[in-house]
């Protein structure tokens, strides 16, 4: 039984999945609450799926990029609930691979992933999506909305990137795909552990928060 | 039944603490500092350590479980520091407080940092009196708290209405060109130095302020003029005693730390004081608290050093304490928060 966790967005959430299919998901949509959220929404979906947590397999993470703080509570939740059940470390996913991974079934070609990351920027991935999987071609980066190239700047977008900045990006917005749902990203993970994807090499990285940023401070002159 | 086994974190600034405590005794306490990545910037940079402690977290725990030899599945309880601190560098520790409360299926306790410093010593010279006076001194804080039982009556007498006591001493620090943290090194420099060549204020002993502010504390004047001091001299093209500065400087802190800490007790009628924090490791003011408890027939308790500054220890010692006594334990969705009441044992 699989857990999967996702902080990087607009959505705090949980999912169970046995291998077949998502056994339950739990999310709340909040920004600024995750340290009190997901741990309760941990243990909701493991009684929705009426499963202890010693039968839990497996731990999987979003590792962003998304705001910091309410990252590391996914990252540091994914590590030490693996470790106090003697599970192996972790796998990280990029959360916008799990938001490229939900428009499958509603969109091929070109896609810009494009979420909030404050301070009037936006992270983004390019990705070009299939009928069965979703491959990143590009990024993931930070940087201002007017900065990223025009030609992804016109092609169809999810996330909350686009809305946020409707005057940088021109291309169709896709509906419904804003926020990371950790049960799309349990799907992913489950795919990709099984090598049943074309990047299932390299798209499972480190669990460590994919910061794309240093921290601000300045160095004391001596 | 065998004494609980409780597992503490503290991640309320730059340490990443993770300690083990059976009942009142201490099996070990494991940490990890990233004060070394700070000093470059002259002081705790609220991001860097909040990464520091993520990347701490698991390696700390497993640590302090190897060398205390317990396995993690026979942890009875987790507690964690809920606040006051840094709010990312908490959020850390609270989330991994739950992961493990969650996973082992154990009680989780959200307490007060401050609180944690002063129950502390029931692992180092056992039980607290009840009441306990303890004076808090560290980077962050200076406080007089009246302790009737540490798990749930806390009062506040008084704290600093400024600067910290070791915020004063790093800034002063700096001001003589010492490296951060300043603690350590003011107190060695005042070793050589004489702590009445210069009269530096005593920040709110005078006669009103002994009124209105009679258990408080306040240190930015006090660097504000050691700052003055330095420059003068500096200005005059003349060479500037370090050693005299800090000695002054540090014997100005300690007097008022410790006159104020003694008043307290005897006003309170309570008979012991405890000192706790990172700058109870100055050797001046535990010299100075020792004469003056001495004099008014006190019993002065401070614990070992390592025990003084943040460490994982004192949250543990804490909620061992909780256990015992048969508190509540916290909800699974306890906030962090960075700005706690020290009234507020528990989260
Ligand atoms: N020997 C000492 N004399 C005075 N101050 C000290 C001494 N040792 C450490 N300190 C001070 O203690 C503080 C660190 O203590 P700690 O309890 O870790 O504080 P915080 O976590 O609030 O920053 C620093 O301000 C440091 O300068
Ligand atoms: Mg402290």
């Amino acid at each position: 039984m699989l857990l999967a966790i996702d902080t990087a967005t607009g959505i705090v959430g949980a999912a169970l999945h046995d291998g077949e299919r998502v056994r339950a998901e739990v999310v709340h949509h909040d920004v600024r609450r995750h340290g009190e959220l997901l741990a309760p929404a941990i243990q909701e979906a493991l009684r929705e799926a009426g499963i202890p947590a010693a039968e839990l397999t497996a731990v999987v993470c979003g590792v962003g990029p998304g705001p910091f703080t309410g990252l590391r509570v996914g990252v540091v939740t994914a590590l030490t609930l693996a470790h106090g059940l003697g599970l192996p470390t972790p796998q990280g996913i990029c959360s916008l691979d799990a938001l490229a991974h939900q428009v499958m079934g509603t969109h091929e070609g070109e896609l810009l992933v494009a979420t909030d990351a404050r301070r009037r920027e936006v992270y983004w991935a390019h990705y070009a999506v299939g009928p069965t999987d979703a491959r990143r071609i590009a990024g993931p980066g930070v940087c201002a909305d007017a900065d990223l190239a025009e030609q992804l700047r016109t092609l169809p977008t999810v996330g909350r990137g686009a809305e946020l900045y409707p005057d940088a990006f021109s291309g169709v917005a896709l509906p419904d795909v804003r926020d990371v749902r950790p049960g799309a990203l349990a799907e992913l993970a489950v795919r990709l552990r099984a090598g049943d994807h074309p990047d299932a090499e390299t798209a499972l990285l480190p669990p460590e928060p994919l910061y794309l940023r240093r921290p601000d401070a300045v160095e004391m002159r001596r | 039944m065998d004494e609980p086994l409780v597992l503490g974190i503290e991640t309320s600034c730059d340490e990443t603490g993770v300690g083990l405590v059976r009942g009142e005794t201490l099996l070990f306490d494991a940490i990890a500092s990233s004060v070394e990545e700070h000093a470059r910037f002259g002081g705790v940079v609220p991001e860097v350590a909040s990464r520091a402690h993520l990347e701490a977290m698991v390696p700390t725990i497993e640590r302090a479980c190897r060398e205390a030899g317990v396995r993690l599945a026979d942890v009875d309880a987790v507690s964690v520091t809920a606040g006051p601190g840094l709010a990312g560098a908490l959020l850390v520790g609270v989330a991994a407080a739950k992961a493990l409360s969650l996973g082992l299926g154990v009680p989780l306790y959200g307490v007060n940092h401050l609180a944690a410093h002063v129950a502390v010593d029931v692992v180092e010279h056992g039980p607290l009196p009840e009441p306990t006076m303890g004076l808090l001194v560290s980077g962050g804080h200076s406080n007089l708290l009246l302790v009737p039982d540490v798990t749930h009556d806390i009062r506040s007498l008084g704290a600093t209405i400024d600067d910290a006591a070791g915020e004063a001493f790093d800034k002063v620090a700096r001001v003589l060109g010492l490296p951060f943290p300043g603690g350590p090194h003011i107190d060695r420099a005042a070793r050589e130095g004489d702590q009445v060549a210069i009269d530096f204020p005593r920040g709110l002993t005078s006669g009103r302020d002994m009124e209105r502010h009679r258990f408080d504390y306040s240190f930015s004047g006090l660097k504000t003029a050691v700052a003055r001091w330095v420059q003068a001299r500096e200005a005059d093209g003349e060479p500037v005693p370090v050693a005299d500065v800090a000695a002054s400087f540090q014997e100005a802190v300690v007097d008022v730390l410790t006159r104020k800490a003694v008043l307290a007790c005897s006003e309170h009628g309570v008979d012991d004081l405890l000192i706790g924090g990172g700058v109870a490791a100055n050797s001046r003011l535990r010299a100075l608290a020792q004469e003056r408890c001495d004099r008014a027939g006190i019993r002065l308790r401070v614990p070992r050093p390592g025990l003084c500054t943040d460490n994982g220890a004192m949250v543990a010692a804490l909620g061992a304490q909780m256990v015992t006594r048969g508190r509540d334990a916290s909800r699974l969705d306890l906030p962090a928060d960075s700005s706690q009441p020290v009234e507020q044992v528990r989260s």
